[in-house]
């Protein structure tokens, strides 16, 4: 028998109550680093955006849109390269909301834009040749000879087990009616910050059907001629529309994104909040738990103390029980979380990436929880008095 | 020459405001291999006498010194390593850790020392033979008679070889025949082997076992 071999048999001896704090603080780790995982995807999904692009969209708030005339002038501006629309469009899916997907109208100039962010893995052949527009894949053909057609997400065409050339139906909510499209072509996402679940569909069809053609537009799409230009393209830009009938701000596509995902409230605050109660209410928990088991044990500690073990070893010995409790259960929430939820899709964000940094500080929480719980129990055992621990059983 | 040696010691405890003198000034000498019992009525100090010599309680003044060791005034890291080696403790009430089996209890206080895992088991294995228990080495502290309870805490006070041994009412809790066994055991570890005894007991019977009584009355020797 040695120091190692006593912790353990110390840990097993109420076992019901070991696995029970165990599994507590796994279940506290896999929370905070879940959730920490939604932060990283957040994280990654704004800095998906790039610095190449600007967004400008109407400086009273992204519901209200701008005219499209403004799409020539911006492209005009020196140092923009291509100008290209995109328009929220925020259809139900009939079977439910629990299949929400984000749905865009793009125009053309979207597809050269965005061409370098993903690959055409999947694509219909026009029924009779047309002309792709310049910048676009090629592929997209049959995506551009209709008007009903749109592109799909490789994860989402999965997921909804469609296939290529199937009609899908969505509901509009800004835009009343249903909606039909044909799937013409599936993409994949270079980075998967960048996302696989998203549908996009010609802006023509939502113009001259949601919109009786009025001319506006959601947002632009800036795509500059060097990252370089981006302050005095923003600058000239919104100077252009200042004293318009719909001012424009115009920033960078992460700044964009942030403020997109700011929409929602203050989610890493929330976040961080809800990780981190969880965590403390664990830490009263492991602390109460390692109190009452030492508390049990006050006897014990003044036998061994009279056989020779010194109070640092007492010290060392509670200690190193509540750091296996909650280091153990820590490492299994933190990597469970890693496994379990990584990869998961929800209806807006990217799939759920969990950084290595966030599962490291998941166990560094983990190792403070072990010392907090753990120092107090194991302070007053190792100051206990042997005559008076003696006397408690007596 | 003398194993054991208290002078002039005090002991009180404060209860609040008040307090209470437990040892009043007591001196006493026990010689190397001597089987002493420390006999008197409730609170008459023995208990606090046997712990002041165990090195587990300090006086409030005096000196105690156990073979040759000074121990009155010694601290922390030093006395329990003292403890460790040179003494061997026994219980009333047996405090087996009860999540080890006999052999690990056994094995405990040689945790301390530094000694191979084997040769450790193997010391831990003769202590309990030696008690008559060579048999019951995997058995737990619920699995045991009282009797055979308290001969593992014997072994485990013999186990890292101690001069001394210190028992604390060891058979009060026990019925006749089981008592007489561990008496006998005392009685053999200390003519066998050479052990000095210092046994707290209220039974005439055991105390009768000893080479030389010490009665208390009031925190002072009265024979």
């Amino acid at each position: 028998m040695n120091f190692v071999s006593l912790v353990l048999v110390n840990l097993g001896r109420n076992k019901l109550r070991t696995v029970l704090t165990t599994l507590s603080v796994t279940m506290a780790l896999f929370l905070f680093c879940a959730l920490g995982g939604i932060l990283d995807t957040l994280k990654a999904s704004i800095e998906a955006g790039s610095r190449q692009r600007l967004i400008t969209r109407n400086a009273i708030s992204l519901v209200f849109p701008m005219p499209q005339s403004y799409g020539p002038r911006i492209a005009a501006v020196d140092g923009v390269r291509k100008v290209a629309i995109q328009n929220w469009f925020g259809g139900q899916d009939p079977r439910g909301n629990q299949h929400f997907y984000a749905q865009f109208g793009v125009d053309d100039a979207f597809w050269d834009i965005y061409r370098k962010e993903m690959i055409i893995v999947q694509a219909s052949e026009p029924a009779t040749p047309v002309a792709v527009p310049e910048g676009a894949d090629p592929k997209l053909a049959g995506y551009f000879a209709e008007q009903t057609s749109c592109v799909i997400g490789e994860k989402l065409l999965l997921k909804n087990e469609w296939k290529l050339g199937q009609t899908i139906t969505l509901n509009g909510t800004i835009y009343p009616g249903n909606w039909e499209y044909t799937i013409r072509a599936v993409y994949r996402a270079k980075d998967p910050a960048f996302g696989e679940e998203t549908m996009f569909f010609p802006y023509r069809y939502l113009e001259q059907k949601g919109m009786g053609g009025s001319g506006q537009a959601g947002i632009y799409v800036l795509d500059l001629t060097s990252p370089d230009r981006a302050i005095g393209v923003t600058k000239v830009v919104d100077e252009m529309f200042k004293n318009s009938n719909a001012a424009t701000r115009t920033e960078s596509e992460q700044a964009f994104q942030a403020g997109f995902v700011s929409m929602y409230g203050n989610i890493p605050f929330v976040l961080r909040v809800i990780g981190l109660a969880v965590v403390f209410a664990i830490l009263g928990i492991a602390a109460n738990t390692m109190m009452m088991a030492m508390r049990e044990r006050t006897a014990e500690f003044g036998v061994m103390k009279t056989l020779g073990f010194s109070d640092s070893t007492v010290f060392a010995l509670v200690l190193s029980e509540a750091a296996i409790i909650t280091l153990g259960g820590g490492i299994l929430g933190a990597l469970l979380a890693k496994l379990s939820v990584s990869g998961l899709t929800t209806g807006f964000l990217p799939p759920l990436v969990i950084e290595w940094s966030t599962i490291a500080t998941g166990i560094g929480v983990a190792v403070l929880l072990g010392a907090v719980s753990g120092l107090v129990p194991a302070y007053q055992a190792s100051k206990l008095r042997i005559v008076d621990a003696l006397r408690r059983v007596d | 020459m003398a194993s054991v040696v208290v002078s002039n010691v005090r002991k009180v405890y404060r209860r609040d405001a008040q307090e209470v003198s437990v040892l009043d000034g007591l001196s006493l000498e026990i010689p190397s291999g001597e089987f002493a019992a420390l006999m008197g009525p409730s609170g008459s100090g023995k208990t606090t006498l046997l712990n002041l010599i165990g090195g587990i309680d300090q006086p409030t003044s005096g000196d105690v010194v156990v073979g040759g060791t000074k121990i009155s005034g010694m601290k922390g890291p030093a006395l329990a390593k003292w403890r460790s080696t040179s003494i061997g403790y026994i219980f009333q009430m047996y405090n087996l850790i009860p999540v080890l089996t006999a052999l690990q209890n056994v094995e405990l206080p040689l945790m301390l020392v530094k000694m191979k895992g084997s040769e450790r088991k193997k010391r831990a294995q003769f202590a309990l033979d030696l008690v008559g228990l060579g048999d019951r080495m995997k058995h737990y502290p619920r699995q045991l008679s009282g009797g055979q309870e308290q001969r593992v805490a014997i072994a485990r006070a013999l186990v890292a070889d101690p001069k001394v041994l210190l028992a604390d009412e060891p058979t009060g809790d026990l019925d006749r025949k089981s008592a007489e066994d561990v008496l006998s055991l005392l009685a053999r570890l200390n003519t066998e082997f050479g052990k000095t005894i210092v046994m707290v007991t209220h039974d005439p019977h055991a105390a009768e076992r000893a080479t030389r009584t010490f009665h208390l009355d009031k925190g002072t020797l009265t024979s």
